[in-house]
């Protein structure tokens, strides 16, 4: 698999670097791509890396930026109750990427100015989810402090990650990066977008879709048991009747 | 090797499960006690989400709980009588267990209430089971048999709704077994137990039914009351995980036919006594875990 995917991307690397040398002067600005459009989750699955890739013409900073599809997120806070730790307060963001995901070449302080980054949404702070309104959500330090709580938890899920330096050069025009995805991916619509910053400035963007599904025998189980949970119910029923007789049979004593 | 399980949406090794299911079915084959008391916090230590693991918990121990009723349905030890009416306490206790699951969760106090539960019966069982075997040592160096009266009345024999139980050879009030029943179909949705461990003592205790009869019953009961339960939590919760259910009932018939086999070299009472201990030892790693702060005080919940 790995071998695979590198196998392709130095082909495409190899065609990149061609097509830019033998163009005209006036190239695009920014080219990407990924390795695969495409993350399978199947049964065997235990996470994967994707590579994206890239040339730029003339000077440049990349930041690349991956985002799974949005949802609502519940956050739980404990509180000691007796000694015991017990859930006492919980607050509801709408709008939160389930996946999110920043590399680039430098640091983004030294490459972006708070204003861009919040333009775009680059970096962890730039973020617009929002809690859903509660008279909790009014106690603004209160919110906030939810807000860091959901973006740590999913930070230590490795499904939020920041890394400055992962988008590496090769020479001054091609760049490429590894994107990690856990095994606890949620399944959806995912949007790689790659920038090209110039003096503090987005002077180019590339977006690129990038699915993910669960396949196989997992995922019709997990279609089955949400689409058809009458059916689902009784089959799992009949299923450990009939594993508990064959058994009962295997090792039946005489 | 790494399995992806489908409604658990998360990747477990497939070796680490066998030996879950294949070490709890070694010690229900030791002791002949359905194990699905320690399958479900052994489930929960390894990171499966409690929820899942409680409702695939009852389906597996549904599947293991079949063996051993065919073989005392053929023996004859089943009171169907008795049973019927268990299993009506147990089918109004599981629904009611269900539902109460489903609120629980909702409130984010699910995994406190399964804690709590886990803590109160293995802490009370595990002493309790210690104790006896002790006694039941002691005695053995004692001349005599101990004393017990054949019947003994209390309240619970003026309830009303008298029946004859023929096959028991009783006559008490058909709300013992139905609250009886009710009670363990509460634990079953919760814990994701058969209830075996309480049932019996209770039946023998409580009810005053003859200890023959006692096993083939209470298995009769945990067949509905467990596939009850899987069928609700599937259509009302869907944290039925099959695959993981297969997987630990492939480890566990395996691992009981071991167990079978080696309790024959060991004396009764002794094994009673370790089966107490190890009962005690996941109910006391339960109950500090409550109290040790959690890694963050802050969590993303399930939300629908």
């Amino acid at each position: 698999m790995m071998r695979r995917l590198r196998h392709t991307a130095l082909g495409l690397f190899a065609l990149l670097a061609l097509a830019l040398s033998a163009g005209p002067a006036r190239a695009q600005a920014l080219v990407a791509d990924l390795s695969d459009h495409f993350i399978a989750i199947t049964t065997g699955f235990i996470g994967t890396d994707v590579l994206l890739f890239g040339a730029i013409e003339g000077e440049g900073d990349v930041v690349v930026v991956l985002r799974g599809p949005s949802g609502r997120e519940l956050v739980r806070r404990k509180s000691r109750v007796a000694g015991i730790f017990v859930n006492d307060k919980d607050m509801a963001f709408a709008n939160v990427p389930t996946f999110y995901s920043v590399s680039s070449n430098r640091p983004l302080g030294e490459i972006l100015s708070p204003n861009v980054r919040m333009r775009h949404e680059i970096g962890f702070d730039t973020l617009r989810f929002t809690p859903e309104q509660t008279a909790d959500a009014a106690d603004l330090p209160l919110a906030d402090t939810f807000r860091q709580a959901l973006i740590r938890n999913k930070q230590r899920a490795d499904l939020y990650v920041e890394d400055p330096g992962k988008v590496v050069f090769l020479g001054a025009r091609l760049f490429r990066t590894r994107v990690y995805f856990p095994s606890n991916l949620p399944t959806g619509s995912y949007t790689a977008d790659v920038y090209l910053v110039r003096g503090g400035a987005v002077i180019s963007a590339q977006s690129t879709p990038l699915v993910v599904s669960k396949v196989g025998f997992g995922a019709e189980v997990y279609d089955f048991a949400y689409n058809w949970p009458m059916a689902y119910g009784a089959l799992a029923v009949l299923l450990a009747l009939l594993a508990g007789w064959l058994a009962a049979l295997l090792f039946r004593r005489t | 090797m790494d399995i992806y399980l489908p409604i658990a949406e998360i990747s477990e090794n497939v070796f680490v499960l066998l030996a879950l299911g294949g070490g709890v079915g070694f010690l229900s084959g030791l002791f002949g006690v359905g194990g699905g008391f320690l399958t479900t916090p052994l489930l929960i230590f390894i990171g499966i989400p409690p929820a899942v693991a409680v409702a695939t918990g009852a389906n597996q121990t549904l599947a293991a709980s079949v063996s051993g009723t065919i073989a005392h349905f053929r023996r004859g030890n089943v009171d169907f009588k008795m049973g019927g009416i268990l299993v009506a306490g147990g089918i109004v206790g599981s629904v009611f267990g269900v539902w109460l699951f489903g609120l629980l969760r909702a409130l984010g106090q699910l995994e406190l209430a399964i804690s709590f539960a886990y803590v109160v019966l293995l802490g009370s069982l595990g002493p309790l089971m210690i104790i006896e075997s002790w006694r039941a040592m002691r005695r053995q160096g004692a001349t005599g048999l101990p004393q017990r009266k054949l019947h003994q009345h209390t309240w619970l024999h003026g309830l009303p709704l008298k029946m004859r139980f023929p096959k028991s050879r009783l006559y008490v009030s058909a709300l013992l077994p139905l609250g009886l029943g009710f009670v363990v179909g509460i634990l079953s949705a919760i814990m994701g137990v058969g209830g075996g461990f309480i049932m019996v003592p209770a039946m023998i205790y409580l009810i005053g039914m003859p200890t023959l009869v006692v096993i083939g019953t209470s298995l009769f009961q945990i067949i509905f009351v467990t596939a009850n339960v899987t069928f609700l939590q599937a259509t009302q919760n869907q944290t039925v995980d099959v695959l993981l259910a297969l997987i630990l009932l492939a480890g566990a018939v395996i691992g009981a036919e071991f167990g079978t086999r080696f309790s024959a070299k060991l004396r009764g009472e002794q094994l009673r006594a370790l089966l107490g201990v190890i009962i005690l030892a996941v109910g006391l790693k339960i109950f500090v875990d409550l109290f040790l702060p959690p890694l963050d005080l802050y969590s993303l919940a399930f939300a629908p």
